[in-house]
């Protein structure tokens, strides 16, 4: 298993070269003293000497340890065989129970915590690197995110381990009843490349504070963020408690055949089926995160300035529409898109400029297969002729310009899928109300938005669609907020978390009823005799009544 | 064979949600209403059905399922309209301004499964939850308790609407001709193997499942000063193995842990106690309900025959095919390796495992699979305490046994191999429900700092925001500060 994390067991090469120069600068002290007539020359020639041989020292460490890197992750095959060794390791160190304190679960998340202010840059840097994040996108969508997930968890950690009284019935009278919420024991976190660091953290902070071992997958597609998260979760977490698999599918699948307490998933609705029958081979129960068609129905009557930066931002501004939250498609009335498309359009250029492809604010196609798919959605016959801004590619930098499709057949690709990129259909329909028809004829969104200013357009929207999430007049923004489950239904997904969610989803809560040995109603006894059937009925009634007439066997 | 209509009925269920009916509250109360109905009017005849089945008393009967289920339609009927309601929550400045809510809505088309030990607690329970929620529900009884099975297909076609709430009886072809379709939630109670299976269907699907298995739930028995005390406890222990369904209930008490010193005491006790409770005949007494069939007496029966495993019987053994009656049965020290310790028993008989020190119960449970419940006897503070902290069960219940599924302020359920997902009142209620998130916004204010192109001030006002830093955002704004 060492072969997991190979950083922690190396010297960590920044702090080898900080002990060498500290080292070094201490024997120049001595120098000078021992030498205090030394002259300018000599001074300045030893110290050219020392910055030398100080520069290869550095260089020598940072080739150690790349060299160190390359060899123990090349030959970290990881199969059953590892898994087996994984899951002895981790279920010890649950069932010793560690992981239940509250200490434990605070000082993993204070280190979580630190490990984000310390590594602000690498992280930017590994985004920028996988996706070409925007650092303020990396910095609002995911660091922030986590850092404020990880402060809530510590600020709250105490009230969510709190057990919950409950009030008990005539029937038991008299007792008490508490609910104690308790880890699950070992779960795995799958998480997804397109919010790398979020979707693998934000978990991972959960199932911390509900005191679990944990185990994380994160997705081999963006592997500057994998890597980085095996050394820095390596150093700055518990190990025989919290560990990180990097791999793909060979990795995942001997993972898979564990059996956790739990398993986490991020993605797509296909491995979401394979990893659910996974787990039912053990009975794990499962949260899944997928996403599906986001729909964004947009009236009339509505401010367009705002509605259109919003959706703008929405759409391209949260990693060039690679999120699960991301608006899919736009219903609008016949009339109106005209109006809609320039204001989008507008902002388009207002926000990325005349040359979007080049513009620093926006993030890439994630990696060579996804932009192959959404090129096949582009061109598909179905839609030629309808792509009525952008289009264009660029291959060779993973770049697809903001693309504004209109009227795309229900039967074209871009329509029949997910999209998860820069493309944006516009379906018309006569009347607004008919968007809420198109919508529920279609699988059960992750999130629903809404843009009017019609209270009845607004109820019949909130009671009839559903999905994940519902906002009006905004897109994405429910995602931001920890006080609100965050969670899909249906082809959308199962469970939700954030805030205390992600407590509840990583903890059970155990009833635990509490009686002494006064009070009990004869009843409950045989032999069964119609007095005690009556009894019984007065019990479970709860009429007060009838229990004392019951007790005094009157009738 | 093929010609039930299956797919004809499931289309109608799904057309009967689509249509909105039964979203609304009238619906909702209606069918609950009507379920109240079938359980005042056909009372006599669920009775009958139960003691048909299962050899249940009138008594059992009642309290176990009819009772329990009136209890908790009423619980229902009066928190309704509080359930239902949207409940607010507090957001952060960055979304200001603005208000969110979590409405509950319905899943839509869901399928309850239920088993034959409690055949009409065990499916109206979740079936009111269901309802509750507003979604249209197929229930499958168990073809193990027949007359059930048709009472209930009888009267929920009398009493309910038709179009929304289906019982589709059959065996398990039929369950797994069920499984093929897509339905919006699973909520199954049973086995733990049948339970993989209706998981591993439910992937196709990506359905949501609850699963309510058992396990070997243990009764840890310290040991109490007065014998007042000792007789209670043992009452409450003889009822909660032989008094329910003969203890085919999954949280029924499956064995005893007790130190070696209170064994003599405790097995006098329970003897007497049992002989109190069922007389010299229990098979006479008509107390005790009869093992549900052939298959179950034989698996129990063998058991029994396992090497050492007769020899440690020392009171009850008596088995009667005819009458698929078991008598009351002790066992004491029974070999920790063979079946009867390392399977749930689901039957009238009880082992009792002898330990050096109470305190020993902890490791024993532990290195068991998780029970779905957990007893103890004692008034030991620390022993509670540690109990509680650890060991892992669906529920744990001091000093009693099985009243916890009465509770409706408690969720029932599972964890680990007992399962997972949880019911019971409000639980009830939000199992068949998902909370939708709902923000609503207006276009009056809109912060300029959330749009790109990305600037140093934009990502400081945006850091304030996320924090909730009113008076820092406030002051980026203004100019008067530079960084959150």
């Amino acid at each position: 298993m060492e072969a997991l994390s190979p950083l922690r067991e190396g010297p960590d090469p920044n702090e080898a070269a900080m002990d060498v120069a500290g080292d070094l600068s201490k024997s120049m002290i001595k120098f000078y003293r021992r030498y205090p007539s030394i002259t300018h020359r000599q001074h300045r020639s030893f110290s050219l000497q020392i910055h030398a041989s100080l520069c290869r020292l550095m260089l020598t460490i940072t080739m150690a340890s790349e060299e160190q890197v390359k060899n123990s992750t090349a030959p970290a095959m990881f199969d059953t065989e590892a898994a087996n060794c994984l899951m002895k390791e981790l279920r010890s160190t649950f069932l010793a129970g560690k992981t239940k304190s509250y200490e434990w679960r605070s000082s993993q998340l204070k280190s979580l915590l630190k490990m984000l202010e310390d590594s602000d840059k690498q992280i930017c840097d590994a985004l920028f690197s996988d996706l070409s994040k925007p650092e303020m996108e990396a910095y609002i969508h995911e660091i922030a995110m986590i850092k404020s997930s990880c402060k809530l968890a510590l600020k709250k950690l105490k009230d969510w381990m709190k057990p919950e009284k409950a009030k008990t019935n005539l029937g038991t009278f008299p007792s008490s009843a508490e609910i104690v919420p308790e880890p699950l024991g070992v779960v795995l976190i799958i998480s997804a490349w397109n919010y790398p660091l979020l979707l693998s953290v934000d978990p991972v902070i959960g199932a911390i504070a509900a005191g679990n071992a944990v185990v994380l997958k994160p997705s081999e597609l963006a592997p500057a963020m994998s890597s980085l998260l095996a050394k820095l979760l390596g150093k700055y977490l518990d190990n025989s408690a919290i560990k990180v698999v990097e791999g793909a599918v060979p990795e995942t699948s001997a993972l898979l055949e564990q059996k956790w307490d739990k398993i986490f998933y991020t993605g797509n609705g296909r491995v979401a089926r394979v990893v659910m029958a996974a787990a039912a081979k053990n009975l794990t129960p499962v949260v899944l995160e997928l996403g599906g068609k986001s729909p964004v129905l947009v009236d009339s009557n509505i401010d367009l300035t705002v509605t259109a930066r919003r959706i703008v931002s929405g759409k391209w501004g949260c990693n060039n529409g690679q999120a699960c939250v991301a608006p899919d498609y736009i219903i609008t009335t016949k009339q109106y898109a005209p109006v809609l498309i320039d204001s989008l359009k507008h902002h388009l250029v207002k926000f990325f400029g005349e040359d979007p492809m080049n513009s620093p604010d926006m993030s890439k196609v994630g990696h060579s297969r996804h932009f192959a798919r959404l090129k096949k959605l582009l061109d598909d016959d179905k839609i030629s002729g309808k792509i009525i801004h952008g289009g264009q590619t660029d291959k060779s930098n993973l770049k697809i310009a903001p693309t504004i499709v209109l009227d795309a057949p229900e039967d074209s690709l871009i329509m029949s899928e997910e999209i998860f990129g820069p493309l944006l259909p516009i379906v018309t329909v006569e009347k607004i109300e008919d968007g809420v028809e198109f919508i529920n004829s279609r699988p059960k969104p992750l999130a629903a938005y809404l843009f009017t200013n019609t209270k009845q357009l607004k109820e019949e929207f909130v009671s009839n669609i559903s999905a994940g999430g519902v906002v009006i007049n905004d897109v994405t923004l429910h995602l931001m907020v920890d006080t609100l489950p965050f969670g899909g239904v249906g082809e959308s997904g199962t469970g939700a978390y954030h805030g205390k969610f992600s407590f509840d989803a990583f903890s059970h809560k155990k009833a635990v009823l509490y009686r002494g040995f006064f009070g009990d109603a004869p009843a409950r006894y045989p032999p069964y005799t119609p007095g005690k059937l009556r009894l019984l009925k007065a019990l479970l009634d709860g009429s007060l009544f009838g229990i004392i007439r019951a007790l005094f066997g009157f009738s | 064979m093929l010609n039930d209509h299956l797919e004809a009925d499931l289309k109608e269920l799904r057309e009967a949600f689509n249509s909105g009916k039964t979203k609304e509250t009238s619906w909702r109360i209606s069918q609950l209403n009507g379920l109240l109905r079938i359980l005042e009017d056909r009372e006599n005849d669920i009775s009958m059905a139960l003691k048909q089945d299962l050899g249940k008393h009138h008594v059992e009967a009642y309290r176990d399922e009819i009772g329990t289920v009136v209890k908790t339609v009423n619980n229902a009927l009066v928190n309704l309209k509080q359930w239902m309601a949207a409940k607010k929550t507090r957001l952060p400045i960055a979304a200001f301004p603005s208000t969110a809510s979590l409405v509950p809505e319905p899943l839509g088309v869901v399928l309850i499964i239920s088993s034959w030990n409690f055949p009409i607690g065990l499916s109206l329970e979740p079936l009111i939850g269901a309802l509750a929620a507003g979604n249209a529900v197929v229930l499958k009884p168990s073809e193990l308790a027949p007359a059930c099975s048709s009472l209930l297909a009888e009267t929920i076609r009398d009493y309910l609407d038709n179009s929304a709430v289906k019982v589709i009886e059959g065996g398990s072809d039929k369950g797994e001709r069920l499984l093929q379709y897509k339905f919006d939630k699973i909520f199954f109670t049973g086995s733990t193997r049948v339970g993989k299976v209706v998981m591993s269907s439910a992937a196709q699907h990506l359905t949501p499942v609850t699963l309510e298995l058992g396990g070997k739930c243990p009764a840890v028995v310290g040991s109490f000063s007065s014998s007042r005390e000792n007789n209670m406890a043992v009452k409450r222990i003889v009822w909660g193995k032989f008094g329910l369904c003969a203890g085919q209930a999954c949280i029924a008490v499956d064995y005893i842990l007790t130190e070696k010193k209170n064994l003599s005491n405790l097995v006098e006790s329970l003897k007497r106690y049992i002989k109190q409770c069922y007389g010299d005949d229990p098979n006479g007494s008509h107390s005790i309900s009869k093992i549900v069939n052939k298959k179950h007496f034989s698996r129990l029966k063998s058991l029994l025959d396992e090497p050492m495993v007769k020899s440690s019987v020392v009171y009850g053994g008596s088995l009667d095919e005819e009458s698929l009656f078991i008598e009351p049965t002790i066992l004491v020290d029974p070999p920790i390796h063979a079946t009867i310790m390392t399977e749930e028993i689901f039957g009238p008989l009880l082992p009792v495992i002898t330990l050096e020190s109470i305190e020993d119960s902890i490791n024993f449970i532990r290195a068991r699979p998780n029970p779905l419940a957990l007893y103890a006897f004692t008034e030991n503070e620390s022993l509670q305490k540690r109990l509680v902290s650890e060991t892992s069960s669906g529920s744990i219940m001091f000093n009693d046994t099985i009243l916890q599924y009465a509770v409706d302020t408690l969720p029932f359920g599972g964890v680990g191999g007992s399962g997972f997902g949880r019911y019971h009142g409000k639980y009830s209620f939000d199992n068949f429900s998902h909370e939708k998130v709902v923000m609503m916004r207006g276009f009056l204010v809109d912060f300029w700092f959330r749009y790109p192109p990305w600037t140093a001030q934009k990502l400081q006002l945006l850091k304030a925001g996320l924090r909730y830093d009113y008076l820092g955002v406030l002051l980026i704004a203004l100019g008067l500060k530079s960084k959150a």
